[in-house]
């Protein structure tokens, strides 16, 4: 029969850490309230400006439009991989997966920039930068203090950054790899393009775009709106991947609770069985020594 | 007219207005009812609005786009500066 007093030890301390992990599920639901504030707030300034890119598009359909964000036919095939993720863990599998599919990609769909050391990591966040770093990989910079305070100015002055980059011809390709929020208990491992842009012209446009007045002029616009549309994709991007991270931790936390609850129990019947063997024990010394005094 | 002014953070304004002046691109330019539908980049620069009591309201943006179209303005600022 196990030690009594080590049962009680081992009681106090899972007790412990389930308010610990408890805690931690409650601090993350409230944060997980915000950070879907922020992504229902962003979502009609996106669509708004994605709506007139589209419309533009499709009125400028047929001419060719000087876009020097768009893919360059000769170039120096450098890579930039942004790796988004979190600054703190205790949350699943949420860093790992990013951190898995960015070692994936590096290996296989870029595997020969790998090895003429044509590739970059841009990192945001504490995990993959701790993880790379130790790893050895090319990190050319580290922006895990955007999540001090994740406004669109900060996250901005980094899609400046990322634009400038390739505009200087530093760069040819680069590529986003965060979660995405889907909802508190799902997140969606995703990559995407983020430079070159692709002009995507709605086909079946609904709106005639003809019967605007346009000042200064279509092209213009247009060229003005593509990075005004590539700082909400990255801002977008990072405020998924925050969410998803709560999200994420949210559940991590909600089923160790639930873990450390079932352990509690499990637990406290054996410490009572413990207890009651160990009373029983002592009466049958007490009657049995009783018995040899009067026989 | 109804008017929304918009930023990536939040919704600065939304509401029925009388006038609208803001930064063009190609300079100020006002917006009354029944203006012809335009879209247009602005600069940074002030946008004055008229509410229907006649009220001046105004907001430093630091650039972004206008569309009006069938007295409906979307004003999409990149950010308003505060004060």
């Amino acid at each position: 029969m196990a030690n009594l007093k080590a049962i009680r030890v081992r009681l106090s301390s899972v007790k412990s850490t389930r308010q610990i992990t408890s805690a931690m599920k409650m601090v993350a639901a409230a944060k997980l309230r915000k950070a879907q504030d922020s992504i229902v707030q962003l979502r009609p300034y996106a669509d708004k400006l994605n709506e007139i890119r589209a419309g533009l598009s499709a009125a400028l359909r047929d001419t060719e439009i000087e876009n020097i964000y768009a893919e360059r036919k000769k170039g120096t095939g450098r890579v930039l991989l942004v790796v988004i993720t979190s600054n703190k863990g205790l949350c699943g599998a949420f860093n790992a997966n990013v951190i898995r599919e960015a070692r994936h990609i590096m290996a296989e769909k870029y595997g020969e920039q790998m090895r003429r050391g044509d590739l970059a990591l841009m990192t945001v966040g504490k995990k993959a930068a701790d993880t790379f770093k130790k790893l050895k990989y090319n990190i050319m910079a580290d922006h895990s203090d955007l999540y001090t305070a994740l406004t669109f100015d900060r996250v901005a002055a980094v899609a400046d950054r990322l634009m400038e980059l390739y505009l200087s011809r530093e760069y040819d390709t680069i590529e986003l790899i965060y979660n995405q929020f889907k909802n508190a208990a799902v997140q969606k491992l995703t990559r995407e393009t983020y430079l070159p842009v692709t002009m995507e012209t709605d086909a079946g446009e609904k709106s005639a775009p003809a019967d605007y007045i346009y000042e200064p002029d279509q092209v213009s616009i247009i060229s003005e709106l593509i990075p005004k549309t590539l700082r909400i994709q990255l801002y977008k991007a990072v405020l998924d991947s925050f969410a998803a991270e709560q999200g994420a931790r949210m559940t991590a936390m909600h089923q160790a609770t639930d873990n450390a609850t079932e352990l509690i129990r499990d637990l406290t019947l054996q410490y009572n069985k413990a207890r009651q063997a160990a009373i029983t024990n002592q009466l049958l010394e007490v009657v049995s020594g009783a018995e040899a005094l009067n026989g | 007219m109804k008017i929304e002014i918009i930023t990536p953070d939040r919704n600065i304004y939304s509401g029925e207005v009388r006038s609208v002046r803001v930064p063009g691109r190609k300079g100020s330019f006002q917006v009354l009812k029944d203006h012809a539908p335009i879209i247009s980049t602005l600069e940074a620069g002030p946008v004055i609005m008229a509410d229907e009591q006649g009220n001046e309201l105004r907001y430093d943006i630091t650039g972004g786009v206008i569309e009006v179209k069938k007295n409906r303005i979307i004003l999409l600022a990149d950010s308003v500066l505060q004060g």
